[in-house]
Protein backbone atom coordinates (compact mmCIF):
# COMPACT_ATOMS: atom_id res chain seq x y z
CA UNK A 1 0.00 0.00 0.00
CA UNK A 2 2.82 2.36 1.00
CA UNK A 3 4.64 1.52 -2.26
CA UNK A 4 1.48 2.22 -4.25
CA UNK A 5 1.05 5.63 -2.60
CA UNK A 6 4.68 6.52 -3.32
CA UNK A 7 4.29 5.41 -6.95
CA UNK A 8 1.07 7.41 -7.28
CA UNK A 9 2.87 10.58 -6.15
CA UNK A 10 5.63 10.08 -8.72
CA UNK A 11 3.14 9.27 -11.48
CA UNK A 12 1.22 12.47 -10.67
CA UNK A 13 4.47 14.48 -10.87
CA UNK A 14 5.36 12.92 -14.23
CA UNK A 15 1.84 13.53 -15.54
CA UNK A 16 2.02 17.18 -14.51
CA UNK A 17 5.36 17.55 -16.29
CA UNK A 18 3.98 15.88 -19.40
CA UNK A 19 1.07 18.33 -19.49
CA UNK A 20 3.50 21.24 -19.15
CA UNK A 21 5.57 19.80 -22.01
CA UNK A 22 2.47 19.98 -24.22
CA UNK A 23 1.79 23.60 -23.27
CA UNK A 24 5.30 25.09 -23.17
CA UNK A 25 8.11 24.94 -25.77
CA UNK A 26 10.16 21.76 -25.95
CA UNK A 27 13.41 23.45 -24.83
CA UNK A 28 11.72 24.43 -21.53
CA UNK A 29 9.74 21.26 -20.78
CA UNK A 30 10.87 18.24 -22.85
CA UNK A 31 8.47 15.28 -22.89
CA UNK A 32 8.77 12.44 -20.37
CA UNK A 33 9.55 9.79 -23.06
CA UNK A 34 12.43 11.95 -24.30
CA UNK A 35 13.85 12.37 -20.77
CA UNK A 36 13.57 8.61 -20.19
CA UNK A 37 15.21 7.88 -23.51
CA UNK A 38 18.14 10.25 -22.72
CA UNK A 39 18.46 8.72 -19.22
CA UNK A 40 18.70 5.21 -20.67
CA UNK A 41 21.16 6.43 -23.28
CA UNK A 42 23.51 7.69 -20.53
CA UNK A 43 23.25 4.40 -18.66
CA UNK A 44 23.95 2.32 -21.76
CA UNK A 45 26.67 4.43 -23.36
CA UNK A 46 30.07 3.62 -21.91
CA UNK A 47 31.62 7.06 -22.40
CA UNK A 48 28.65 8.73 -20.63
CA UNK A 49 28.28 6.12 -17.89
CA UNK A 50 31.90 6.77 -16.90
CA UNK A 51 30.85 10.29 -15.84
CA UNK A 52 28.15 8.84 -13.58
CA UNK A 53 30.58 6.35 -12.08
CA UNK A 54 33.14 9.11 -11.60
CA UNK A 55 30.64 11.14 -9.58
CA UNK A 56 29.60 8.05 -7.60
CA UNK A 57 33.25 7.35 -6.84
CA UNK A 58 33.78 10.92 -5.69
CA UNK A 59 30.73 10.74 -3.40
CA UNK A 60 31.92 7.47 -1.86
CA UNK A 61 35.51 8.69 -1.60
CA UNK A 62 34.48 11.93 0.10
CA UNK A 63 32.06 10.23 2.47
CA UNK A 64 34.55 7.51 3.32
CA UNK A 65 37.30 10.05 4.00
CA UNK A 66 34.97 12.13 6.18
CA UNK A 67 33.75 8.96 7.91
CA UNK A 68 37.27 7.84 8.85
CA UNK A 69 38.32 11.32 9.95
CA UNK A 70 34.99 11.92 11.70
CA UNK A 71 35.25 8.56 13.48
CA UNK A 72 38.71 9.42 14.79
CA UNK A 73 37.59 12.90 15.87
CA UNK A 74 34.47 11.48 17.57
CA UNK A 75 36.63 8.97 19.48
CA UNK A 76 38.98 11.73 20.61
CA UNK A 77 36.12 14.05 21.61
CA UNK A 78 34.30 11.22 23.37
CA UNK A 79 37.46 10.38 25.32
CA UNK A 80 38.42 13.86 26.51
CA UNK A 81 36.43 16.88 27.62
CA UNK A 82 39.42 19.11 26.80
CA UNK A 83 39.51 17.75 23.25
CA UNK A 84 35.78 18.37 22.93
CA UNK A 85 36.19 21.99 24.07
CA UNK A 86 38.94 22.39 21.49
CA UNK A 87 37.49 20.54 18.48
CA UNK A 88 33.69 20.96 18.72
CA UNK A 89 33.63 24.76 18.15
CA UNK A 90 35.87 24.36 15.09
CA UNK A 91 33.52 21.76 13.60
CA UNK A 92 30.51 23.97 14.35
CA UNK A 93 32.33 26.85 12.62
CA UNK A 94 32.98 24.60 9.59
CA UNK A 95 29.30 23.67 9.52
CA UNK A 96 28.47 27.32 8.94
CA UNK A 97 30.74 27.64 5.87
CA UNK A 98 28.72 27.26 2.63
CA UNK A 99 29.68 24.44 0.29
CA UNK A 100 30.41 26.96 -2.46
CA UNK A 101 33.02 28.69 -0.25
CA UNK A 102 34.84 25.37 0.16
CA UNK A 103 34.79 25.03 -3.65
CA UNK A 104 36.44 28.44 -4.00
CA UNK A 105 39.00 27.65 -1.27
CA UNK A 106 39.83 24.31 -2.91
CA UNK A 107 40.34 25.89 -6.33
CA UNK A 108 42.63 28.55 -4.86
CA UNK A 109 44.61 26.15 -2.66
CA UNK A 110 44.96 22.98 -4.74
CA UNK A 111 45.84 21.98 -8.29
CA UNK A 112 44.63 18.39 -8.81
CA UNK A 113 40.93 18.10 -9.67
CA UNK A 114 40.35 14.90 -7.73
CA UNK A 115 42.05 16.23 -4.64
CA UNK A 116 40.00 19.42 -4.85
CA UNK A 117 36.75 17.47 -5.00
CA UNK A 118 37.82 15.12 -2.21
CA UNK A 119 38.77 18.10 -0.03
CA UNK A 120 35.40 19.79 -0.64
CA UNK A 121 33.47 16.60 0.06
CA UNK A 122 35.35 15.87 3.26
CA UNK A 123 35.11 19.42 4.59
CA UNK A 124 31.37 19.72 3.97
CA UNK A 125 30.37 16.34 5.37
CA UNK A 126 32.92 16.04 8.19
CA UNK A 127 31.11 18.05 10.90
CA UNK A 128 27.78 16.27 10.46
CA UNK A 129 29.38 12.82 10.38
CA UNK A 130 31.54 13.56 13.43
CA UNK A 131 28.61 14.77 15.53
CA UNK A 132 26.42 11.81 14.51
CA UNK A 133 29.16 9.27 15.34
CA UNK A 134 29.80 11.10 18.63
CA UNK A 135 26.11 10.89 19.50
CA UNK A 136 26.17 7.18 18.73
CA UNK A 137 29.22 6.70 20.97
CA UNK A 138 27.59 8.63 23.80
CA UNK A 139 24.45 6.55 23.58
CA UNK A 140 26.49 3.54 24.71
CA UNK A 141 24.81 1.93 27.72
CA UNK A 142 26.69 2.39 31.01
CA UNK A 143 25.03 -0.81 32.24
CA UNK A 144 26.39 -2.86 29.32
CA UNK A 145 29.80 -1.23 29.69
CA UNK A 146 30.02 -2.19 33.38
CA UNK A 147 28.73 -5.68 32.66
CA UNK A 148 31.41 -6.16 29.99
CA UNK A 149 34.16 -4.73 32.20
CA UNK A 150 33.51 -7.43 34.82
CA UNK A 151 35.00 -9.93 32.35
CA UNK A 152 38.10 -7.70 31.96
CA UNK A 153 38.14 -7.32 28.18
CA UNK A 154 41.05 -5.81 26.29
CA UNK A 155 40.41 -2.45 24.59
CA UNK A 156 40.16 -4.20 21.23
CA UNK A 157 37.69 -6.78 22.53
CA UNK A 158 35.57 -4.06 24.11
CA UNK A 159 35.63 -2.17 20.81
CA UNK A 160 34.52 -5.24 18.86
CA UNK A 161 31.91 -6.59 21.24
CA UNK A 162 30.39 -3.43 22.67
CA UNK A 163 31.39 -0.21 20.91
CA UNK A 164 30.96 -1.32 17.29
CA UNK A 165 27.47 -2.83 17.75
CA UNK A 166 26.45 0.23 19.76
CA UNK A 167 27.49 2.74 17.10
CA UNK A 168 26.37 0.81 14.01
CA UNK A 169 22.82 2.29 14.00
CA UNK A 170 24.26 5.81 14.32
CA UNK A 171 26.79 5.18 11.56
CA UNK A 172 24.13 3.91 9.17
CA UNK A 173 21.99 6.97 9.92
CA UNK A 174 25.01 9.22 9.41
CA UNK A 175 25.65 7.66 5.98
CA UNK A 176 22.00 8.02 4.98
CA UNK A 177 21.78 11.64 6.10
CA UNK A 178 25.09 12.67 4.55
CA UNK A 179 24.60 10.82 1.28
CA UNK A 180 22.09 13.41 0.06
CA UNK A 181 24.33 16.27 1.23
CA UNK A 182 27.32 14.71 -0.48
CA UNK A 183 25.41 14.27 -3.77
CA UNK A 184 24.47 17.95 -3.76
CA UNK A 185 27.97 19.12 -2.88
CA UNK A 186 29.69 16.94 -5.48
CA UNK A 187 27.56 18.46 -8.24
CA UNK A 188 28.54 21.98 -7.15
CA UNK A 189 32.18 20.94 -6.97
CA UNK A 190 32.09 19.35 -10.44
CA UNK A 191 30.15 22.25 -11.87
CA UNK A 192 32.84 24.70 -10.87
CA UNK A 193 36.07 22.83 -10.70
CA UNK A 194 36.03 19.53 -12.63
CA UNK A 195 36.36 18.26 -16.20
CA UNK A 196 34.13 15.22 -15.79
CA UNK A 197 31.24 13.86 -13.76
CA UNK A 198 27.54 14.62 -13.50
CA UNK A 199 28.11 18.24 -12.41
CA UNK A 200 30.39 18.89 -15.39
CA UNK A 201 27.81 17.31 -17.74
CA UNK A 202 25.08 19.49 -16.23
CA UNK A 203 27.22 22.56 -16.99
CA UNK A 204 27.50 21.36 -20.61
CA UNK A 205 23.73 20.88 -20.91
CA UNK A 206 23.24 24.43 -19.59
CA UNK A 207 25.64 25.77 -22.23
CA UNK A 208 23.80 23.76 -24.93
CA UNK A 209 20.44 24.88 -23.52
CA UNK A 210 19.43 21.19 -23.46
CA UNK A 211 16.75 20.70 -20.80
CA UNK A 212 16.20 17.00 -21.61
CA UNK A 213 19.92 16.38 -21.11
CA UNK A 214 19.94 18.37 -17.84
CA UNK A 215 17.00 16.32 -16.57
CA UNK A 216 18.60 13.04 -17.67
CA UNK A 217 21.86 13.83 -15.89
CA UNK A 218 20.01 14.98 -12.77
CA UNK A 219 18.07 11.71 -12.77
CA UNK A 220 21.36 9.79 -12.79
CA UNK A 221 22.25 11.37 -9.48
CA UNK A 222 18.77 10.87 -8.05
CA UNK A 223 18.81 7.21 -9.11
CA UNK A 224 22.26 6.76 -7.61
CA UNK A 225 21.16 8.24 -4.27
CA UNK A 226 18.00 6.09 -4.27
CA UNK A 227 19.93 2.89 -4.99
CA UNK A 228 22.51 3.60 -2.28
CA UNK A 229 19.79 4.63 0.22
CA UNK A 230 17.95 1.37 -0.45
CA UNK A 231 21.18 -0.58 -0.07
CA UNK A 232 21.90 1.10 3.27
CA UNK A 233 18.31 0.44 4.38
CA UNK A 234 18.72 -3.23 3.47
CA UNK A 235 21.98 -3.37 5.47
CA UNK A 236 20.23 -1.59 8.32
CA UNK A 237 17.34 -4.06 8.32
CA UNK A 238 19.81 -6.92 8.45
CA UNK A 239 22.19 -5.40 11.02
CA UNK A 240 19.40 -4.20 13.31
CA UNK A 241 17.20 -7.29 12.96
CA UNK A 242 17.44 -7.81 16.73
CA UNK A 243 15.23 -4.78 17.37
CA UNK A 244 11.68 -5.43 18.46
CA UNK A 245 9.13 -3.80 16.21
CA UNK A 246 5.61 -3.12 17.41
CA UNK A 247 2.92 -4.46 15.10
CA UNK A 248 1.37 -0.99 15.24
CA UNK A 249 4.52 0.41 13.60
CA UNK A 250 4.29 -1.88 10.59
CA UNK B 1 46.39 -17.01 49.65
CA UNK B 2 45.66 -20.03 51.86
CA UNK B 3 42.30 -21.83 52.10
CA UNK B 4 41.55 -20.30 55.49
CA UNK B 5 42.10 -16.73 54.27
CA UNK B 6 38.88 -14.87 53.48
CA UNK B 7 38.05 -14.63 49.78
CA UNK B 8 36.66 -11.12 50.25
CA UNK B 9 37.99 -8.78 52.90
CA UNK B 10 36.91 -5.20 53.58
CA UNK B 11 38.75 -3.33 56.35
CA UNK B 12 37.58 0.19 57.24
CA UNK B 13 36.61 0.81 53.64
CA UNK B 14 35.07 4.17 52.80
CA UNK B 15 33.93 5.61 49.50
CA UNK B 16 33.05 9.22 48.88
CA UNK B 17 31.78 10.80 45.67
CA UNK B 18 31.92 14.43 44.65
CA UNK B 19 28.42 15.90 44.44
CA UNK B 20 27.64 16.92 40.85
CA UNK B 21 26.59 20.41 42.00
CA UNK B 22 29.99 20.87 43.66
CA UNK B 23 28.50 21.10 47.19
CA UNK B 24 31.09 18.92 48.95
CA UNK B 25 31.33 15.15 49.11
CA UNK B 26 28.78 12.41 49.46
CA UNK B 27 29.72 9.43 51.64
CA UNK B 28 28.37 6.19 50.17
CA UNK B 29 30.40 3.70 52.24
CA UNK B 30 31.59 4.50 55.75
CA UNK B 31 34.42 2.46 57.33
CA UNK B 32 32.88 -0.82 56.26
CA UNK B 33 34.54 -4.00 57.49
CA UNK B 34 33.60 -7.60 56.82
CA UNK B 35 35.10 -10.88 55.63
CA UNK B 36 33.63 -13.61 53.47
CA UNK B 37 35.06 -17.12 53.47
CA UNK B 38 35.37 -19.43 50.48
CA UNK B 39 32.09 -21.11 49.56
CA UNK B 40 30.06 -18.79 51.73
CA UNK B 41 26.87 -17.10 50.51
CA UNK B 42 26.37 -13.74 52.18
CA UNK B 43 23.10 -11.89 51.77
CA UNK B 44 23.25 -8.12 52.09
CA UNK B 45 20.13 -6.19 53.07
CA UNK B 46 19.56 -2.47 53.29
CA UNK B 47 17.30 0.27 52.13
CA UNK B 48 17.62 1.88 48.71
CA UNK B 49 20.64 4.14 48.43
CA UNK B 50 22.44 2.68 51.44
CA UNK B 51 25.59 1.97 49.43
CA UNK B 52 25.08 -1.74 48.73
CA UNK B 53 25.72 -1.30 45.02
CA UNK B 54 28.76 0.89 45.69
CA UNK B 55 30.21 -1.89 47.86
CA UNK B 56 29.35 -4.27 45.05
CA UNK B 57 31.20 -2.18 42.47
CA UNK B 58 34.23 -1.96 44.76
CA UNK B 59 34.34 -5.76 45.07
CA UNK B 60 34.00 -6.07 41.28
CA UNK B 61 36.88 -3.61 40.83
CA UNK B 62 34.76 -1.20 38.83
CA UNK B 63 35.41 1.66 41.27
CA UNK B 64 38.17 2.25 43.80
CA UNK B 65 37.66 2.70 47.54
CA UNK B 66 38.56 6.17 48.83
CA UNK B 67 40.21 4.68 51.91
CA UNK B 68 40.62 1.38 53.73
CA UNK B 69 41.76 -2.00 52.52
CA UNK B 70 39.96 -4.14 49.96
CA UNK B 71 41.21 -7.63 49.20
CA UNK B 72 39.52 -10.08 46.89
CA UNK B 73 41.34 -13.41 46.56
CA UNK B 74 44.20 -11.62 48.33
CA UNK B 75 44.45 -8.82 45.74
CA UNK B 76 43.14 -5.34 45.12
CA UNK B 77 40.37 -5.74 42.51
CA UNK B 78 40.70 -2.19 41.16
CA UNK B 79 44.48 -1.88 40.92
CA UNK B 80 45.10 -5.47 39.85
CA UNK B 81 42.17 -5.35 37.43
CA UNK B 82 43.44 -7.89 34.90
CA UNK B 83 44.19 -10.52 37.55
CA UNK B 84 40.44 -10.97 37.95
CA UNK B 85 39.81 -12.07 34.35
CA UNK B 86 37.19 -14.80 34.65
CA UNK B 87 37.31 -14.83 38.44
CA UNK B 88 34.23 -12.70 39.05
CA UNK B 89 30.72 -13.19 37.70
CA UNK B 90 27.85 -10.77 38.18
CA UNK B 91 24.11 -11.12 37.93
CA UNK B 92 22.55 -7.69 37.87
CA UNK B 93 19.10 -6.49 38.87
CA UNK B 94 18.22 -5.93 35.23
CA UNK B 95 19.48 -8.63 32.90
CA UNK B 96 21.94 -6.38 30.99
CA UNK B 97 21.81 -8.60 27.94
CA UNK B 98 23.25 -7.21 24.74
CA UNK B 99 20.15 -6.70 22.57
CA UNK B 100 22.06 -7.44 19.35
CA UNK B 101 23.17 -10.87 20.58
CA UNK B 102 21.01 -13.97 20.72
CA UNK B 103 20.52 -15.80 24.02
CA UNK B 104 23.31 -18.17 23.00
CA UNK B 105 25.70 -15.37 22.05
CA UNK B 106 24.95 -13.53 25.29
CA UNK B 107 25.84 -16.60 27.33
CA UNK B 108 29.14 -17.08 25.52
CA UNK B 109 30.08 -13.38 25.74
CA UNK B 110 32.31 -13.84 28.80
CA UNK B 111 33.92 -16.92 27.27
CA UNK B 112 34.69 -15.00 24.07
CA UNK B 113 36.21 -12.16 26.07
CA UNK B 114 38.33 -14.70 27.94
CA UNK B 115 39.52 -16.15 24.60
CA UNK B 116 38.10 -19.59 25.33
CA UNK B 117 38.40 -22.03 22.43
CA UNK B 118 35.30 -21.26 20.27
CA UNK B 119 34.06 -24.87 20.11
CA UNK B 120 34.49 -25.32 23.84
CA UNK B 121 32.75 -21.99 24.46
CA UNK B 122 29.81 -23.08 22.31
CA UNK B 123 29.52 -26.36 24.23
CA UNK B 124 29.59 -24.55 27.56
CA UNK B 125 27.02 -21.95 26.46
CA UNK B 126 24.69 -24.63 25.11
CA UNK B 127 25.04 -26.69 28.28
CA UNK B 128 24.20 -23.71 30.52
CA UNK B 129 21.19 -22.76 28.46
CA UNK B 130 19.97 -26.34 28.72
CA UNK B 131 20.61 -26.44 32.46
CA UNK B 132 18.53 -23.32 32.92
CA UNK B 133 15.66 -24.61 30.81
CA UNK B 134 16.33 -22.45 27.76
CA UNK B 135 16.93 -25.13 25.15
CA UNK B 136 15.19 -24.13 21.96
CA UNK B 137 15.69 -20.44 22.68
CA UNK B 138 19.36 -20.29 21.66
CA UNK B 139 18.65 -18.13 18.63
CA UNK B 140 16.12 -15.82 20.25
CA UNK B 141 17.03 -12.19 20.74
CA UNK B 142 16.44 -10.72 24.22
CA UNK B 143 13.33 -8.80 23.14
CA UNK B 144 11.67 -12.10 22.27
CA UNK B 145 12.26 -13.58 25.74
CA UNK B 146 10.22 -13.07 28.91
CA UNK B 147 11.73 -11.29 31.93
CA UNK B 148 12.35 -14.60 33.69
CA UNK B 149 14.01 -16.10 30.63
CA UNK B 150 16.24 -13.07 30.16
CA UNK B 151 17.33 -13.25 33.79
CA UNK B 152 18.10 -16.95 33.31
CA UNK B 153 20.29 -16.04 30.35
CA UNK B 154 22.15 -13.54 32.51
CA UNK B 155 22.62 -16.19 35.22
CA UNK B 156 23.93 -18.60 32.59
CA UNK B 157 26.31 -15.89 31.33
CA UNK B 158 27.69 -15.38 34.85
CA UNK B 159 28.09 -19.10 35.55
CA UNK B 160 29.48 -19.96 32.11
CA UNK B 161 32.91 -18.49 32.87
CA UNK B 162 33.03 -20.57 36.08
CA UNK B 163 33.96 -17.63 38.33
CA UNK B 164 35.29 -18.05 41.86
CA UNK B 165 33.12 -15.22 43.11
CA UNK B 166 29.52 -14.44 42.21
CA UNK B 167 28.03 -11.06 42.85
CA UNK B 168 24.27 -10.75 42.61
CA UNK B 169 22.52 -7.40 42.78
CA UNK B 170 18.82 -8.03 43.44
CA UNK B 171 18.71 -10.40 40.48
CA UNK B 172 15.13 -11.55 41.00
CA UNK B 173 13.50 -8.33 42.18
CA UNK B 174 11.86 -7.54 38.87
CA UNK B 175 10.29 -10.98 38.48
CA UNK B 176 6.97 -12.34 39.68
CA UNK B 177 7.08 -14.28 42.95
CA UNK B 178 6.75 -17.77 41.46
CA UNK B 179 9.44 -17.23 38.81
CA UNK B 180 11.67 -15.57 41.40
CA UNK B 181 11.24 -18.49 43.82
CA UNK B 182 12.07 -21.06 41.14
CA UNK B 183 15.13 -19.15 39.99
CA UNK B 184 16.25 -18.58 43.59
CA UNK B 185 16.12 -22.29 44.32
CA UNK B 186 18.00 -23.09 41.13
CA UNK B 187 20.55 -20.36 41.82
CA UNK B 188 21.33 -21.58 45.36
CA UNK B 189 21.64 -25.15 44.10
CA UNK B 190 24.14 -24.07 41.43
CA UNK B 191 26.21 -21.98 43.84
CA UNK B 192 26.34 -24.72 46.49
CA UNK B 193 27.21 -27.40 43.97
CA UNK B 194 30.11 -25.42 42.55
CA UNK B 195 31.23 -24.18 45.99
CA UNK B 196 31.36 -20.58 44.84
CA UNK B 197 31.64 -17.59 47.09
CA UNK B 198 28.68 -15.29 46.63
CA UNK B 199 27.39 -11.91 47.73
CA UNK B 200 23.66 -11.58 47.24
CA UNK B 201 22.11 -8.14 47.54
CA UNK B 202 18.41 -8.09 48.19
CA UNK B 203 15.62 -5.91 49.57
CA UNK B 204 13.61 -8.83 50.86
CA UNK B 205 14.24 -10.22 54.32
CA UNK B 206 12.79 -13.64 53.46
CA UNK B 207 15.00 -13.92 50.41
CA UNK B 208 18.08 -12.97 52.43
CA UNK B 209 17.45 -15.54 55.15
CA UNK B 210 16.52 -18.21 52.60
CA UNK B 211 19.65 -17.78 50.51
CA UNK B 212 22.38 -16.60 52.85
CA UNK B 213 24.68 -18.52 55.16
CA UNK B 214 25.06 -15.12 56.74
CA UNK B 215 23.05 -11.93 56.53
CA UNK B 216 24.54 -8.45 56.74
CA UNK B 217 22.20 -5.51 57.23
CA UNK B 218 23.53 -2.14 56.07
CA UNK B 219 22.63 1.28 57.34
CA UNK B 220 23.26 4.40 55.30
CA UNK B 221 26.05 5.21 54.45
CA UNK B 222 27.06 1.58 54.01
CA UNK B 223 28.16 0.15 57.33
CA UNK B 224 27.10 -3.02 59.08
CA UNK B 225 24.21 -2.45 61.46
CA UNK B 226 23.43 -6.11 62.06
CA UNK B 227 24.98 -9.45 61.24
CA UNK B 228 23.73 -12.96 61.79
CA UNK B 229 24.74 -16.44 60.77
CA UNK B 230 22.08 -18.84 59.60
CA UNK B 231 22.19 -22.60 59.54
CA UNK B 232 20.19 -25.37 57.88
CA UNK B 233 19.30 -26.73 61.32
CA UNK B 234 17.58 -23.52 62.37
CA UNK B 235 14.00 -23.96 63.53
CA UNK B 236 11.20 -22.00 62.01
CA UNK B 237 10.90 -20.05 65.24
CA UNK B 238 14.59 -19.11 65.15
CA UNK B 239 14.12 -17.98 61.55
CA UNK B 240 11.17 -15.84 62.55
CA UNK B 241 13.17 -14.34 65.37
CA UNK B 242 15.99 -13.40 62.94
CA UNK B 243 13.45 -11.88 60.57
CA UNK B 244 12.05 -9.80 63.44
CA UNK B 245 15.53 -8.67 64.45
CA UNK B 246 16.33 -7.60 60.90
CA UNK B 247 13.02 -5.79 60.64
CA UNK B 248 13.80 -3.90 63.85
CA UNK B 249 17.28 -2.94 62.60
CA UNK B 250 15.90 -1.70 59.31
CA UNK B 251 13.14 0.17 61.14
CA UNK B 252 15.74 2.37 62.83
CA UNK B 253 16.23 4.04 59.44
CA UNK B 254 12.64 3.78 58.27
CA UNK B 255 9.73 5.78 59.65
CA UNK B 256 7.28 3.27 61.26
CA UNK B 257 4.58 4.00 58.68
CA UNK B 258 6.89 2.92 55.86
CA UNK B 259 7.17 -0.51 57.47
CA UNK B 260 3.45 -0.81 57.86
CA UNK B 261 3.82 -0.91 61.65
Amino acid sequence: MRLLQAAAGMIALAAGWQILSMVFPHYLFPSIPEIISRTIEILTTGSLLIDVLLTAGRIFGGLFGAFILGGILAMIIGHSRTAENFIAPVLTFFQGIPALSWVVFAIIWFHGIEFRVLFMMVMTTLPGLTFLILDALRSMSKDLFEMSMVFRPSRWTLFRFLIVPTIVPGILTAWKVNLGNAARVVVVAELVGATGGVGYELLRQQQLFDMAGAMAWTLQLVLFVLVVQQTITAIENWALRYRAVSERAM
Amino acid sequence: MSDVDPVIRFKDVSKTFKRPDGRGDFVAVDRLSFEIAKGEIVAVLGKTGCGKSTMFNIVAGLIEASSGEVKVIGRNPFREFDFFRGKIGIVFQNDRLMPWRTAFDNVRLGLQILDTDPEHAEDIARAWLKRLGLSGHENDYPHALSGGMRQRVSIARAFAVDPEILLCDEPFSSLDEITARDLRTEFVRLVRRSNKTAIFITHQINEATEIGDRVLVFHRPARIAYETRLGPAMTEEAHRSVNDDIMRVLAVEHPPRALGA
